[in-house]
């Protein structure tokens, strides 16, 4: 099943709010090997300038797929999730994430098309807090393979 | 400041772990049987951990504060393959690319490999040094 193009350059409704937790960041920077104590002291955050513990540098990809899934789990897209292969990954902070954040997410569809028999779908998502500023921009790309 | 050069280790225990972590519970990067019935050699590790993994090194490079890494992306060229009982190693290294001293800021390029394949490609870092403002 193709790609639906037409959902090229739409937008879903905000996603979220996310609470970001200490227990969160410290169990996603365990998982990828972060060993910076800015990820599970709040002492040591601190004396960087942090308000509470810092997330790891992709921690964002946990609140992004959430919102992404708006797009994958939408019938009319037509993405078949057991084809998917992630091609791009990229993250710009505009301000560090940090525990007690209360995040949420809006999805953009950036591309949707097919080429040469695959599908290929870039999203972004922009995390904003609760005051509406900007955190993190998310973007990825996923190939959805073709059949044969 | 510190050497740009890190072998990182992941086995099935390691998946399960950043599954919950970052809420990617594809059965491909857990049940073998799900991972070969799609058409892949065995399990195989989340793109995004083998990305986070890599980028500690870039961390330790900007002293360990998390917030000197203002954006950071990559490219998935290649599958970190997990067999069951195994711990497997990816070798990251990592160069400085350019230094922006205007802007205080330095591109660091990752390289990625498991098993002698290109894992991440175009990995790169964009980093506030310490003693250096916005």
């Amino acid at each position: 099943m193709p790609v639906n193009p037409d959902y090229a350059g739409r937008a879903y409704p905000p996603a979220g709010p996310f609470e970001v937790t200490r227990e969160q960041l410290a169990a996603f920077a365990d998982a990828v090997g972060a060993g910076s104590p800015a990820h599970r002291d709040p002492e040591a955050a601190r004396a960087m300038g942090h308000a509470d513990v810092v997330a790891p540098p992709t921690f964002a990809v946990r609140l992004a797929q959430e919102c992404e899934a708006q797009l994958v789990e939408d019938p009319g897209a037509g993405i078949d999730f057991s084809r998917v292969v992630h091609g791009q990954e990229g993250f710009v902070h505009h301000r560090p994430i940090t525990a007690g954040d209360r995040l949420t997410g809006t999805l953009h569809v950036d591309t949707m098309r097919e080429a040469g028999g695959h599908g290929m779908v870039s999203t972004r998502v922009e995390l904003v807090d609760a005051e509406g500023a900007a955190v993190t921009t998310v973007t990825s790309t996923i190939v959805v393979r073709g059949e044969g | 400041m510190s050497d740009l050069t890190r072998t990182v280790t992941v086995d099935r225990e390691r998946l399960v772990a950043y599954a919950a972590a970052s809420g990617d519970q594809n059965p491909i990067h857990q049940d073998a049987d799900v991972a070969r019935r799609v058409g892949l050699p065995d399990v195989i590790a989340h793109g995004m951990w083998t990305m986070g993994a890599a980028l500690e090194v870039v961390t330790d490079y900007v002293g360990g504060d998390p917030a000197r890494i203002l954006s950071c992306q990559t490219r998935f060229t290649g599958m970190v393959v997990v067999p069951e009982g195994e711990t497997v190693e990816v070798l990251v290294t990592g160069v400085v690319k350019k230094v922006d001293e205007a802007a205080g800021t330095q591109t660091v390029e990752l390289s990625a490999t498991c098993a002698g394949e290109k894992v991440l490609g175009r990995c790169q870092a964009v980093v506030r040094l310490p003693g250096t403002q916005a």
